[in-house]
């Protein structure tokens, strides 16, 4: 198959598009072309989406409320706005939870809202949110009540800090609030930032007993969309790993509280929570580590790194041997799928990491990414975190708070030298480093930023991709095209896809939808083509 | 259980609502303009809320939803959104070329106080409007009522900026369907084609959000009200609007702008409301009932008197948008069912009092609520206290009727988890007796369930 000029493609992209919008998309719309230092060109992101272009983005309170806390099952989430907010992200992400008795708390079915009325917009809703958490505290005496504001909430000046902070001494459990207005910044990104912070000073620290074992670790970044989590903490728990916290699937605000207490950081979603590692690290000395657990190979990889990480012979034992276990089906399962999709494309326009990891999975039947992109993703998760210090940061940027993090006084313990380090990172665990989507992907690939309906429309009709991985928003206009659409989001409400097991999953996922019979029922009979000799000898008949 | 936390005890809340039994505004207007052909919906607000209300739409309809937004930063949010709203409108005409951008606003653009008529006229002088392409808007607070509320502005908003006053009147009747499912809008223009009106039904979804599958995604399905369909209500004999939260604005609106008078009528969903809306009809239009259509209402009768048994008494708690709400109500009142627990957040005291009519002492239990805090938690604490034997409702209720073990009829708004609402209608008699289906096999299959292996019926 040749594949059509990226070159070509990219200007057929932009033909439409007004000057300067043309302009930049340009910088956003980038071929792939590896240098031998293991550089990559430069990508613009994380900047404002152009007004009227139909963006996959979403907003900050979403970043903030539905991706980062939403997971955690024993926090009342009180959205402060209208109902609007509050509905919207009411269970929509998938996040499974498994409290761990029927009497634990459970408030994820749940959506609390102030549902601010225009009174309030003029005349303040501090008073009506004051009055909620009171409400929601008699209803249920939960262990904390945060809360997330919406646009209005900044704009008309409500201290949600103040009436929580007012609330907290009045109630005695913990109680905090999010300046999470969906303007702020330019995508969900600035959200997650936003809950970093705001879960480093109210939350992470607050209890020092850890959980016992060996090898103590928190994953961070991983939401438990579709039970991913379940099927990586069962792979931890048979190589004999203790997961002490999870940011956040899966989790309760206890693992948040004693988060302090492990010995290694996990870093699965870079972008969402690069933030709390990297406060962590600094806070109380704990190394953190890019993991990845989509794809077989990646998980293995994932294992070893985190037992070369303890420098344990009897870690690294057990790791091997439970990765051999684990391959066994997954190599088989490859096969089976590999001769049924070698070759076939893939595009993946999604998220602010899903983007990357699923290529891995793509790659183990043989598919080929031909194009992909963030949705809400910044520089280093394109280009590496070695481009960090060269990333300007503009307006946007500047409006979201950077905490300044001293190391405890009490607590700060470095669980390794610099030494260590250095040679964890000479034996291929690099620490608090990601070396980003596009050193992974092949030269002439297409790498797009933020990328738009019409163009999601046009490398549709130019590539005619064998499935397409985005979001809800895209999924059915993308299947309108003949195209079967993936949600890397919500996995169509199937999956997990984590994990070994998970990738089998995978696989199978894929190759149901590429292998669909009903995409050859897209014409009706009368309109299908047929050769003229055919159709003469019918009518004659 | 799912929902572990709801209690028995019912307490007064004042500020904090659970379970919402409604959304906001700009969902509705976004919905409502997308039922105008070749039209592009615009979020004037923080991408979130675009966002939101596309995943939500698509989540329902499993259809594509366009729509732009404005994009709001900080920055916009200081200074005005015009800028944002210019360059929009100037890049949503050079690369999707609709024929109209249909514009709501947002809280966020409602409270900084953006003006879009002054905004619009902006964009006019600047040249960013093509010739015969249209710009048009409407406010949707969504601090204000809630996403019916948006749906009635933005079908105003077609009134307002499209509807041309003639003296001369055609026979022509403007059907406003309310805030429906695309099949209940297919199945309005039928009816009124079998009667043999002829209608400008606006806004018209169906052909938009239940496209066919082509192998090309058509940007602007064939579906949609057309702009030339807009102009000629003003010049339509009458209008007929359904639903009196959805539609009574824009029919007020045609009678005072284009002196169309307006008939505004329950939406025509189960037995009673349908008789209204055709019979209003036939007194409108001057025409005879259509003999088909009387023996369609003949088999609903019919259905009704021979299922009796089943349906007599049973328990119902409902909930979702008032004029939904209403219709099924005296539905199942005229069934001999009792809609016992009835919500509705959008507010407004007018619903309590047209179901306390369209119940007229039949259900003297029934409990009716709407507005803040009118939500699904205290129907739910209502039915721990004492249980129904049906749902209808949203995707929502399931969370309910798994953990008290109710069947549940999804109707309404959100559907996430089931498909077939955007294509079967509910309206009309062949919609009532769909319903009717739906809530017998409910009710029976439960029968079945339950019953004793002796008293297990093989014929009911």
């Amino acid at each position: 198959m040749t594949l059509p000029r990226p070159d070509e493609v990219r200007d057929e992209l932009l033909k439409k598009y007004p000057p300067k919008v043309a302009r930049k998309r340009a910088k956003q719309i980038v071929i792939n072309e590896k240098q031998e230092d293991g550089s990559v060109p430069e990508i613009t992101a994380n900047t404002r989406t152009t007004p009227g272009i139909i963006t996959q983005r979403g907003c900050t309170y979403a970043g903030c409320k539905g991706v980062v806390l939403g997971p955690t099952r024993d926090i009342v989430n009180i959205t402060h706005g209208p109902i609007g907010c509050g509905f919207y992200s009411w269970l929509t992400r998938r996040n499974q939870t498994r409290p761990p008795t029927e009497n634990d708390e459970n408030y994820m079915p749940y959506c609390f809202s102030t549902d601010m009325q225009d009174e309030e917009i003029i005349f303040g809703g501090e008073k009506k949110l004051r009055q909620a958490i009171q409400e929601a505290y008699d209803l249920f005496q939960p262990k904390a009540i945060a809360v997330f504001s919406t646009c209005p909430v900044g704009l008309i000046g409500d201290d949600v800090h103040q009436v929580t902070k007012e609330m907290r001494e009045k109630l005695g459990i913990n109680c905090f609030a999010f300046s999470c207005e969906g303007y702020k910044g330019v995508s969900q990104s600035a959200g997650h930032h936003i809950a970093n912070n705001q879960l480093f000073k109210h939350v992470i620290g607050r209890n020092d007993e850890g959980v016992e074992g060996q090898y103590r670790i928190n994953l961070l970044g991983e939401y438990n969309i579709g039970g991913d989590a379940f099927l990586i903490e069962e792979l931890l728990d048979k190589c004999g790993i203790t997961l002490n916290a999870t940011f956040s699937g899966n989790s309760s605000i206890c693992g948040f509280e004693r988060a302090h207490t492990a010995d290694l950081n996990c870093v699965m979603c870079h972008r969402s929570i690069n933030y709390v590692a990297d406060m962590i690290e600094k806070s109380y000395g704990i190394p953190w580590i890019k993991v990845n657990f989509l794809g077989a190979k990646a998980t293995a990889k994932t294992l070893g790194k985190i037992a070369e990480y303890f420098e344990d012979e009897k870690l690294t034992q057990r790791v091997e041997e439970v990765i051999a276990q684990e391959m066994a089906p997954v190599l088989e399962a490859q096969e089976t799928y590999r001769k049924r999709n070698e070759g076939k494309l893939a595009m993946l326009f999604v998220g602010g990491s899903r983007a990357h990891h699923y290529q891995d999975l793509f790659n183990e039947i043989g598919m080929k990414t031909i194009a992909a992109g963030y949705e809400f993703a910044h520089r280093d998760d394109y280009e590496g975190r070695r481009v960090l210090s060269s990333i300007k940061l503009d307006a946007d940027s500047r409006n979201i708070e950077e905490l300044e993090v001293e190391p405890d006084a009490d607590r700060f313990s470095p669980r390794k030298s610099q030494e260590d380090l250095s040679r964890l990172s000479r034996q291929g665990v690099p620490v608090a480093d990601y070396e980003g989507m596009m050193p992974e992907m092949e030269n002439q690939t297409l790498v797009i930023d933020d990328i738009t309906q019409y163009e999601t429309d046009q490398l549709l009709e130019i590539y005619k991709p064998a499935i397409f991985c985005a979001g809800i928003k895209e999924k059915y206009a993308v299947q309108k095209s003949g195209t079967p659409c993936l949600q890397l989001h919500s996995y169509d409400y199937g999956g997990p896809f984590a994990s070994f097991q998970g990738a089998i999953t995978f696989y199978e996922t894929v190759d149901r939808m590429v292998n669909a019979k009903i995409w050859n029922f897209v014409e009706a009979p009368w309109d299908r083509k047929v050769k003229p000799s055919l159709e003469a000898e019918y009518v004659r008949k | 259980m799912l929902l572990r936390h709801t209690t028995e005890e019912v307490t007064q809340r004042k500020a904090l609502t659970i379970n919402p039994a409604k959304t906001c505004q700009p969902i509705g207007a976004m919905y409502a303009a997308l039922g105008i052909h070749g039209c592009l919906p615009h979020s004037h607000g923080s991408q979130g809320c675009c966002a939101y209300h596309r995943s939500t739409l698509t989540r329902h309809y499993k259809e594509p939803v366009m729509a732009a937004t404005s994009s709001f930063t900080e920055g916009s949010s200081v200074f005005g959104g015009q800028s944002n709203l210019v360059q929009a409108i100037n890049n949503i005409f050079t690369v999707y070329e609709p024929d109209v951008i249909a514009i709501h606003t947002t809280c966020l653009s409602e409270t900084i106080g953006d003006d879009i008529p002054q905004i619009l006229r902006k964009a006019q002088d600047d040249g960013k409007i093509p010739e015969g392409k249209y710009v048009i808007h409407c406010n949707t607070p969504s601090y204000v009522g809630s996403h019916v509320t948006g749906f009635s502005n933005m079908c105003k908003g077609m009134v307002d900026y499209f509807a041309q006053p003639s003296d001369e009147k055609l026979r022509t009747l403007n059907l406003l369907p309310g805030w429906v499912e695309p099949a209940d809008m297919r199945h309005l223009k039928q009816l009124c084609g079998r009667m043999g009106v002829s209608t400008i039904l606006f806004p018209d979804t169906s052909d938009v959000l239940d496209a066919p599958q082509s192998g090309h995604h058509e940007f602007f399905p064939r579906g949609g009200t057309t702009v030339e369909d807009l102009k000629k209500t003003g010049a339509s004999s009458a209008t007929i609007a359904l639903g009196k939260t959805a539609s009574d604005a824009a029919a007020k609106a045609l009678d005072a702008k284009c002196k169309v008078p307006c008939h505004v009528l329950d939406l025509p969903i189960g037995l009673s409301a349908t008789d209204r809306f055709i019979n209003t009809l036939r007194k409108v239009a001057r025409v005879e009932v259509p003999r088909e259509i009387t023996d369609a209402r003949g088999r609903l009768v019919d259905l009704i008197t021979d299922m009796h048994q089943y349906l007599y008494g049973k328990r119902v708690a409902l909930w979702g948008d008032p004029d939904q709400l209403v219709s099924l109500t005296e539905f199942l009142a005229d069934c001999d069912m009792k809609p016992v627990y009835i919500v509705t957040g959008t507010p407004g005291k007018a619903f309590v009092k047209r179901i306390e009519a369209v119940l007229d002492g039949r259900c003297p239990e029934a409990k009716v609520v709407q507005g803040p805090c009118a939500d699904m938690f205290l129907m739910h604490q209502w039915i721990k206290n004492e249980p129904v034997d049906l749902l209808i409702g949203n995707t929502y209720g399931k969370y309910i009727a798994r953990d008290e073990d109710i069947p549940l009829i999804r109707h309404g708004f959100p559907i996430l988890d089931r498909q077939g609402h955007a294509l079967f209608p509910t309206v009309g008699y062949l919609g009532a007796m769909r319903l009717l289906e739906k809530i017998l096999e409910a009710l029976m299959n439960r029968q079945d369930r339950d019953a004793p292996e002796e008293s297990f019926e093989l014929t009911m």
